[in-house]
């Protein structure tokens, strides 16, 4: 029916799961997000789903629509073919607490081993708004971790251990091109958050909700700024096919 | 032995906003062991949607600007029932608060000269706010957070404080539960911040999210402290209002200050008929003035005209709006008309206020470059709550401190925009570095009640007790109709009343709510915990909004509409001592001469 939205929600653990079907009222202008606080409302009053601003401010909301990563307040549910079911899923990355809740916990310890900003001694804290430009960019990520939820290294691969993700690499990036910044992070970004190990599909471009070239204008620089320390076959790679860098 | 998880820390923290973060980055810096305790994720707090800026006399954009223009601005701002020395230290402190954030990385917008640019708010004479495009509160939660984080202090994510504990009359620690386990938690703590923000999902149409169920204003109050100001609520004038899916999100001021302007159906720009007798000859007076005023701005020059009355502040354009909707002079879908498009270049306006353009064109099918918003009042911020010392931010209760939207008198009456961020950061502060100071003093740690452990354990399974109940979201969603309805913008007598009655019947269902499914992240058993919060401090509300017969910042009441002086020598202060909930009248703290010479300077 028209006036209604068919919705497949995954319920239950990691351990234990299924897809669970629900109808809800269609209303004007409608995201994802209201349908699943309908589903709340009126027929499960349990499910788990995390969210705060429900105005793409955040980042609470992530999950994988018709299998896309979306933030489910910024998902328009017009958007999809009416009388289509649409499934509604946890991003697979993270382990799943329940039903539309993962453990991002993991993200949180990566941030920690990034040395924090440290300012040059004796700066008068005059910077040009184009200098500031370039980092803001950066400082526009609302850690919604959908570049680590659809990250190969991460997704596919399983290499929490060896690599941080687009997320702080994009945090790494927003400190070393910091105007005032005056700390060297460059082992922290080939040691600890792996660079060399992003093959530059940039899914995580794609996905990213606050539009951040996290590809070209965080990873690429930063391994550049690596490989003039070390040698790295994928940058190797990349300058040989399109002669960029 | 334990039964339930125990932690002891100097300083317990509630709540992870700018308020919160800052706080526990003091404690901690006075080498408290801290706890800091949220209800979300790290970094997804409120403040992360705060827009326009942060307001401190920097005076980088106009030399002109200084404490003393600040504290008159927020005097005013808030009617005159402000304490004035929360006014005056947040005035005086916020500029290094400030500075402070960008020596911790934050990246705020600069000036031709590379300082930090300021840009113009409602109420505040001179450019002030501080900002970053329109997402300043991200900019300060992140940079806060990516200090705190190497700060040793412990954060406890997704877990809920439901109550407070005591030992005699001074705070123990709190008690609370782990959203994911539904696990009871105990803190023992020497001191506690609340830091817990406000309680708007007590009304319909708001700009708040699901954090903001009154949790710290009703678990002082309960834990016998005193609450003030309790009746004046702060509806954003500017709220989206279509479509339904975004009815009460926040469109900035900041749209405002960059030259947007509002006209009802008729294209009349109705705000210059409506400025109030206090703020006459502030302003300008004619639409030639106004824009010159704008060109001045966009030039980066003094301007020579008066300020638009569009920015004037909150309470004031929130109710002119109001009245052109009720009489029919709104916008299609029940507001008006928010323009910038006519008065700023396509480019200038994604560049100033990207998130606002992005909101529109994905949420409401609105390109802001071309065509005008539709907005309308949103229920946005607390103006009352824990009633606190001044210099320290300790409650009437000994060992709890509270900062931020939960603590109360900083504002007054009406807050003005950009006042929330600096007040955050300047109270966070103090409230963290007289925590520590109180720990400090402690030899030992208070105290904890088990039979008061135990009787509040049984009380959050409450929920889980009943074969047959009603469901949760359903009394919410009522006591939010209710409240929108009754206790909303304008109030009077007889909806006071009423919703007094109301209130009454609800908590009546409240008690036999049934929450469904089983502890593990359980969103309805949480709510239903919560409606205890809202409907207690929605009582706590509306008595005050009772007692107050006149017409002040953000109480209005149809049936006393002046403001009258003597009311304006009184605050009013909500206890809890037992099973009532209770107003006094207190007159306001004498102001010295030379402040009060400021404040009547030019009126």
């Amino acid at each position: 029916m028209a006036d209604e939205v068919t919705l497949s929600i995954h319920r239950g653990t990691q351990e234990s799961g299924s897809m669970v079907e629900y109808k809800v009222p269609r209303q004007p202008g409608m995201v994802i997000l209201d349908a699943v606080h309908s589903v709340q409302a009126m027929h499960a009053p349990d499910l788990a789903c995390r969210w705060n601003c429900k105005a793409g401010k955040c980042g609470s909301c992530s999950g994988e629509v018709n299998g896309k990563p979306r933030l489910m307040c910024m998902d328009r549910v017009d958007k999809y073919p009416a009388g289509e079911t649409i499934t509604v899923r946890p991003m697979k990355t993270f382990p799943i607490i329940k039903d539309l809740v993962t453990d991002v916990s993991w993200n949180y310890e990566v941030n920690k081993k990034i040395p924090p900003f440290k300012p040059k001694a004796g700066t008068d804290w005059k910077f040009s708004q184009e200098e500031a430009n370039r980092i803001q960019e950066f400082r526009k990520c609302i850690e919604c971790f959908l570049c680590q939820d659809v990250c190969h290294v991460l997704r596919d691969h399983s290499k929490k251990e060896k690599f941080g993700g687009p997320r702080f690499l994009v945090r790494a990036a927003s400190l070393e091109m910091h105007p005032i910044d005056d700390d060297d992070r460059l082992e922290v970004v080939r040691k600890e958050l792996g660079v060399g190990l992003c093959n530059i599909t940039k899914c995580c471009t794609e996905v990213c909700p606050e539009h951040i070239h996290i590809t070209d204008n965080a990873i690429i620089p930063l391994k550049e700024r690596v490989v003039d320390r070390h040698y790295d076959p994928v940058l190797w790679l990349w300058r040989k096919v399109t002669g960029k860098g | 032995m334990n039964k339930y998880e125990q932690h002891e820390y100097d300083v317990m923290v509630v709540g992870a906003g700018g308020a919160g973060l800052r706080a526990a980055i003091e404690a901690s810096a006075h080498g408290a062991k801290t706890a800091l305790v949220c209800k979300s994720l790290l970094g997804k707090a409120h403040t992360v949607m705060a827009e326009g800026g942060v307001a401190a006399a920097l005076a980088s954009a106009d030399a002109r600007d200084s404490w003393q223009v600040h504290f008159r601005d927020t005097m005013r701002g808030g009617n005159f029932l402000n304490q004035w020395r929360m006014a005056q230290l947040h005035a005086q402190e916020a500029p290094d608060r400030v500075r402070e954030l960008q020596e911790w990385g934050a990246v705020f917008d600069r000036t031709k000269d590379g300082g930090i640019l300021q840009r113009n708010f409602g109420g505040h004479t001179y450019p002030r706010l501080a900002h970053v495009g329109d997402r300043t509160g991200l900019e300060m939660i992140r940079t806060l957070q990516d200090k705190g984080i190497h700060q040793g202090i412990d954060v406890f994510m997704e877990c809920t404080i439901r109550s407070l504990l005591k030992d005699g009359d001074r705070v123990a620690g709190g008690f609370g539960y782990w959203r994911e386990t539904g696990r009871f938690v105990l803190f023992n703590a020497k001191a506690v911040v609340l830091a817990t923000g406000g309680i708007g999902r007590c009304w319909e149409i708001s700009s708040n999210s699901w954090e903001y169920t009154a949790d710290g204003h009703a678990m002082a109050m309960w834990a016998g402290a005193d609450l003030v100001d309790m009746e004046f609520i702060q509806f954003h004038p500017t709220g989206m209002v279509w479509p339904p899916s975004v009815r009460g999100t926040l469109i900035t001021e900041g749209v405002r200050g960059e030259g947007g302007v509002l006209k009802n159906k008729d294209g009349e720009r109705f705000m210059f008929r409506n400025i109030p007798e206090m703020f006459r000859g502030d302003y300008a007076e004619t639409e030639e003035e106004a824009d010159r005023w704008v060109a001045s701005v966009i030039a980066n020059e003094r301007p020579d005209a008066r300020r638009p009355p569009e920015l004037l502040k909150r309470d004031v354009v929130a109710r002119a709006i109001r009245r052109e909707v009720i009489a029919g002079r709104g916008s299609p879908h029940g507001g008006v008309f928010l323009d910038i498009a006519s008065k700023r270049t396509p480019e200038e306006i994604v560049r100033k206020l990207p998130g606002m353009y992005h909101q529109f064109k994905e949420l409401a099918d609105v390109d802001i470059t071309k065509d005008p918003m539709e907005v309308g009042p949103t229920c946005h911020y607390m103006m009352g709550g824990v009633r606190v010392n001044p210099e320290t931010q300790e409650s009437t209760v000994p060992g709890l401190f509270a900062a931020g939207e939960v603590s109360g008198g900083m504002h007054g009456a009406n807050r003005l925009g950009g006042n929330s961020l600096s007040d955050l950061l300047v109270f966070g502060k103090r409230a963290g570095e007289f925590a520590a100071k109180h720990a400090k003093g402690m030899d030992s740690f208070p105290s904890i009640n088990q039979g008061e452990v135990e009787s509040f354990a049984r009380e959050a399974l409450g929920p889980f007790d009943p074969a047959e109940g009603e469901n949760p979201y359903t009394i919410h969603e009522d006591l939010r109709t209710m409240m929108q309805r009754r206790v909303g913008i304008v109030r009077s007598e007889d909806d006071l009343r009423f919703a007094l009655e109301e209130l009454g019947r609800l908590r009546e269902r409240a008690g036999r709510v049934k929450s469904g499914g089983n502890i593990q992240y359980n969103p309805g058993w949480h709510l239903a915990l919560d409606l205890w919060n809202m409907i207690d401090i929605s009582e706590a509300v509306t008595r005050a909004a009772l007692t107050r017969t006149e017409s002040r910042g953000g109480h209005t009441r149809e049936d006393f509409p002046e403001t009258d002086k003597e009311w304006g020598k009184r605050n009013l202060v909500i206890r809890k001592p037992g099973d009532e909930i209770i107003v006094a009248e207190e007159p306001l703290a004498p102001m010295p001469e030379d402040l009060q010479a400021l404040v009547n300077k030019a009126d």
